[in-house]
């Protein structure tokens, strides 16, 4: 009888959300204002830049193909070639992609059918790691374009440990996992530091940071203690200090992938659940506030930035503990940027980068198997990228192509 | 030129800000328009500077119906709009803001800036208001600025001039020089549409008032109309504009600030040597003009801004040298001038807003763990007994109105138990029934026996709330006086002029009058 009274959800929802309901009632049906959510709100401008991106990378594939060049040349004698040739070139393409990408249907057994997934998540590894680091700052008020140098000394340390110590297995992993957070998390430490102290701009410092980092790594190639012979490259990781695979020998997916999603619900917790997060968070929205409300913004800008380093420092460990397993100086290959653009593509949020980081991790694995299997270039891959990016730069122009409304307010009728 | 508004109507979404209004404004009249905060008055001028189309409506310039597609429109049909916050470029001169969209030139595509000046020197000539074209803006004060923005209307031929909370940002001297201007104005044939939320200037200024509340005109009212009855057509009840509070319970003084100095990043002591004492149970207002180092001394205080010497002490502890939390931690409460900048993080929701220094103590956190059931529902408390008007603890704070904002940062301040609470401007654009509410829990604060310190440029609510008056002037304290002293001799206070004199002078002047 008495459990009738009071509705279940009302008792566990979080702090936000309880009012609104009975707010938006007035406004109208609440399918359409879920509606409204997303194509206003981040995600349904994300996907629909996807789309876009896709639309554009078609037309590029169309432009490179030599079947439908040459069946552009008589395209009024036989149109009928040249729109099979475009559909069979961009269908080609795409599916490569996503047999690359996410699994192969033409696959003979089930390791080779799911393979791709696992290389998809694979390379998301470090991505969603570094993006999470870069999106703590981000939220924090801070741009920490240093990533990159905060991966390399992660990996630098994380592999040094890795194949000069000797340690019991799983202690052995732990102990260099830890000095790749460390690692990262003083390099960035060193930008927030000169940040608070002398008010050093974190951008400038932290591409320098990058640099430096780099060149320390490929001096440290040259030293009889990381080089293995001539080679710029060092010994690989003892065994005990390899991230275990997940899915036996057939595939190279490891552990790390469990620390990306443990680093996910981490980075969630932090900024939505625990005091630091608050403060990160109120510092980046208003310092002036932050501060009148007696938070300390020097220290917090060092936080934030040793928090974000020791993130992309962890990426740099899973790398070479997981995938890479030897250092060379190509260890980051560009992942430290790639972070930066994995976090602005998941809006800064843990779960958005989480699947923008696979998305991102697939596009790579799918592009080489369309330039191998199609002659694609891979660089469309790339440019398709950087469209994402450059639409989810510009909701107003998604919005105006795909006809969405505008958001708050400003209704101008409701199409799509 | 004749302003007639007929019927106009604004909605967003379901709100409506602009509820059929009709206002009309005769040549050469000063139309007051007044409203609460948030009552729809800068909507309606925004509609009729061509900013926002209207739903339904018409505009009519001596009996014309016209259209505004934009404020190029507007300006070129004779409407002028000093808006709020300045539209001046700070780096450029008098003469080049003024010329600033409709530049002139002479062949070739030189600046014609002499034509300009020229234009600029006769309106100033024309209406006194001592302008120097060469000036550069950022150097002017803030009076002076206000008249470059009427300059730039009148140079464009403004026939409607719009003055949008023209004396928000002025001194009492500038607000009384601006007065003189809109009479001139006014005089000289141009209409004034002048919008406010200030009694006592309506009714010193205006020739006819028009008073909005909740998107629609509730009646219009001649200046010899009492304030009480323009303060209950606002609000919509009758408000006491007087706080009744009970004779201060004075207890032991437990905050001394003694010989407190701040010295600036170029070497000015802002704060010069000052020295009060407040007792528990008794409200201590620091009045003078804005800029007089009140705003450094509150922030000395709270450990923002570091002192030069000098101590403050709190229950014989000294406070100076800790920081702001340290501060927070040993009981005071702060509520800074600046709500928007300093008061609030604009983008968290009300419920963290109203935990933003108290989030890492109990009840709202435990180590670095936030409590959300407990923040959630301190919030739903503050809501409930501040009478914050939100969608909920979940609304992001700066979508509130500016007197629901400054409820939230009081709120947050006076839900702790308390040893001293300083409050800078607490109710600085905030709308009259929103006034009152502060004041009485102001005064509530102090009944409970905490020593309470205001700092207010208003003299109304200096002489409202205070016990003591202590008058600042260029970083010192000119004096400390009963709350019943005569506003002539603390307006001269204001101006430096020290106690005794001030009291001669203003003896001497009321025997001129008799």
């Amino acid at each position: 009888m008495s459990e009738t009274t009071a509705p279940p959800p009302e008792s566990q929802a979080p702090v936000p959300d309880k009012n609104l309901p009975e707010h938006t009632a007035g406004t109208g049906s609440r399918a359409s204002q879920v509606l409204r959510e997303v194509a206003t709100g981040g995600f349904g401008v994300t996907v629909l830049a996807f789309v876009l991106a896709l639309v554009v990378g078609a037309i590029l594939i169309l432009l490179v193909d030599p079947d439908v060049q040459e069946a552009a040349g008589y395209i009024f004698a036989r149109p009928s070639d040249f729109f099979g040739a475009a559909w069979s070139a961009v269908s080609d393409a795409y599916s490569a992609m996503f047999r690359g990408a996410v699994v192969n249907y033409q696959a003979t057994d089930a390791a080779g059918f799911f393979r791709p997934i696992t290389e998809t998540m694979t390379l998301a590894t470090p991505l969603i790691i570094a993006a999470l680091g870069v999106a703590v700052a981000f939220r924090a008020g801070l741009f920490n374009i240093g990533a990159q140098g905060q991966v390399i000394m992660g990996a630098t340390l994380a592999g040094f440990l890795g194949f000069t110590w000797n340690l019991p297995a799983g202690i052995h992993l732990l102990f260099c996992l830890l000095g790749g957070i460390i690692a990262g998390g003083i390099w960035a430490g060193i930008a927030g530091f000169l940040k608070a102290r002398t008010g050093a701009h974190e951008v400038i410092v932290t591409i320098m940071l990058n640099y430096i980092a780099l060149y320390l790594l490929q001096y440290l190639l040259t030293t009889s203690a990381f080089a293995t012979g001539n080679q710029p490259k060092s010994p690989s990781v003892a065994s005990s200090a390899q991230l275990p695979l997940l899915l036996g020998d057939g595939f190279r997916l490891n552990a790390g992938f469990l620390l990306a999603i443990a680093a996910a619900v981490f980075v969630w917790w932090l900024m939505t659940r625990s005091t630091i997060g608050f403060q990160f968070r109120a510092v980046g929205s208003n310092a002036h506030a932050a501060r009148t409300a007696g938070m300390n913004v020097t220290t917090t800008f060092i936080l934030v930035m040793v928090v974000s380093g020791a993130l992309a420092g962890l990426a740099g460990a899973t790398q070479v503990l997981g995938t890479e397993k030897f250092l060379t100086d190509g260890i980051a290959g560009s992942l430290g940027f790639d972070a930066i653009t994995v976090a602005l593509l998941g809006r800064s949020k843990p779960m958005g980068i989480f699947f923008a980081g696979l998305l991102y991790g697939g596009l790579n694995v799918g592009g080489r198997v369309m330039e191998v299997s199609t002659g694609t270039p891979i660089d469309i891959v790339l440019v398709i990228q950087s469209l994402v990016v450059l639409f989810i730069a510009a909701p107003p122009l998604v919005r105006a192509i795909f006809h969405l409304p505008a958001p708050r307010g400003l209704s101008k009728g409701v199409a799509a | 030129m004749k302003l007639e508004l007929r019927g106009i109507t604004k909605r967003f979404g379901p709100l409506v800000a602009n509820d059929h209004i009709d206002l009309v404004v005769e040549e050469g009249e000063i139309h007051a328009l007044l409203g609460e905060n948030g009552a729809g008055k800068s909507t309606l001028m925004n509609v009729l500077f061509g900013l926002y189309t209207a739903d339904e409506g018409t505009i009519l310039l001596d009996d014309e119906v016209r259209e505004f597609d934009g404020p190029g429109d507007a300006l070129r049909a004779g409407i002028g709009m000093v808006h709020q916050h300045f539209m001046l470029v700070p780096v450029f001169t008098v003469a080049e803001n003024v010329m600033l969209g409709h530049e002139e030139t002479r062949g070739a595509g030189l600046l014609d800036l002499d034509a300009a000046r020229e234009h600029v020197v006769a309106l100033s000539k024309r209406f006194g208001f001592g302008l120097d074209p060469d000036a550069v803006v950022e150097n002017l004060p803030v009076g002076v600025q206000q008249r470059v923005e009427i300059v730039k209307a009148l140079a464009r031929d403004a026939k409607v001039l719009i003055l949008d909370e023209p004396t928000a940002v002025l001194t009492p001297q500038e607000t009384d020089d601006l007065m003189e201007i809109m009479r001139q104005l006014a005089a000289s044939g141009t209409s004034i549409v002048f919008i406010t939320h200030k009694l006592r200037e309506v009714q010193e200024v205006a020739d006819r008032i028009t008073v909005i509340r909740r998107g629609a005109v509730v009646g219009t009212a001649e200046p010899t109309a009492p304030v009480g009855e323009l303060a209950d057509m606002m609000v919509g009840r009758a408000v006491s504009l007087g706080v009744d509070k009970a004779p201060p319970q004075r207890g032991e003084e437990t905050f001394h600030v003694s010989d407190l100095t701040v010295i600036d990043g170029v070497g000015n002591r802002v704060v010069d040597g000052v020295s009060f004492s407040i007792a528990q149970g008794e409200i201590l207002a620091v009045a003078g003009v804005q800029g007089n180092g009140q705003t450094e001394l509150t922030e000395a205080i709270l450990g923002v801004q570091e002192s030069a010497g000098g101590s403050i002490t709190l229950d014989g502890r000294e406070l100076r040298g800790l920081r702001p939390d340290q501060v927070l931690t040993a009981g005071v409460g702060f509520v800074p001038e600046d709500r928007t900048v300093d008061g609030l993080v604009l983008d968290f929701t009300v419920a963290e807003n109203l935990v933003l220094d108290l989030v890492s103590r109990s009840p709202y956190s435990k180590g670095v763990a936030m409590n959300l059931a407990a923040i959630r529902s301190n919030a739903d408390e503050r809501i409930d007994e501040f009478d914050i008007r939100t969608q909920g603890p979940a609304e992001e704070v700066g979508r509130l109105s500016g007197g629901n904002q400054q409820k939230v940062v009081m709120a947050r301040e006076l839900s702790r138990s308390l040893k001293l609470f300083v409050a800078s401007q607490p109710t600085r654009g905030v709308d009259v029934g929103s006034i009152e509410f502060l004041h009485k829990r102001i005064v509530a604060e102090r009944d409970a026996g905490t020593p309470v310190m205001i700092i207010s440029t208003e003299l109304d609510e200096v002489a409202e709330l205070a016990d003591r008056i202590a008058v600042m002037y260029e970083g010192t304290i000119v004096g400390i006086v009963d709350a019943d002293t005569p506003r002539e001799v603390l307006g001269l206070m204001m101006a430096g002029v020290p106690l005794e004199t001030a009291r001669e002078r203003a003896t001497q002047h009321e025997g001129d009058d008799q």
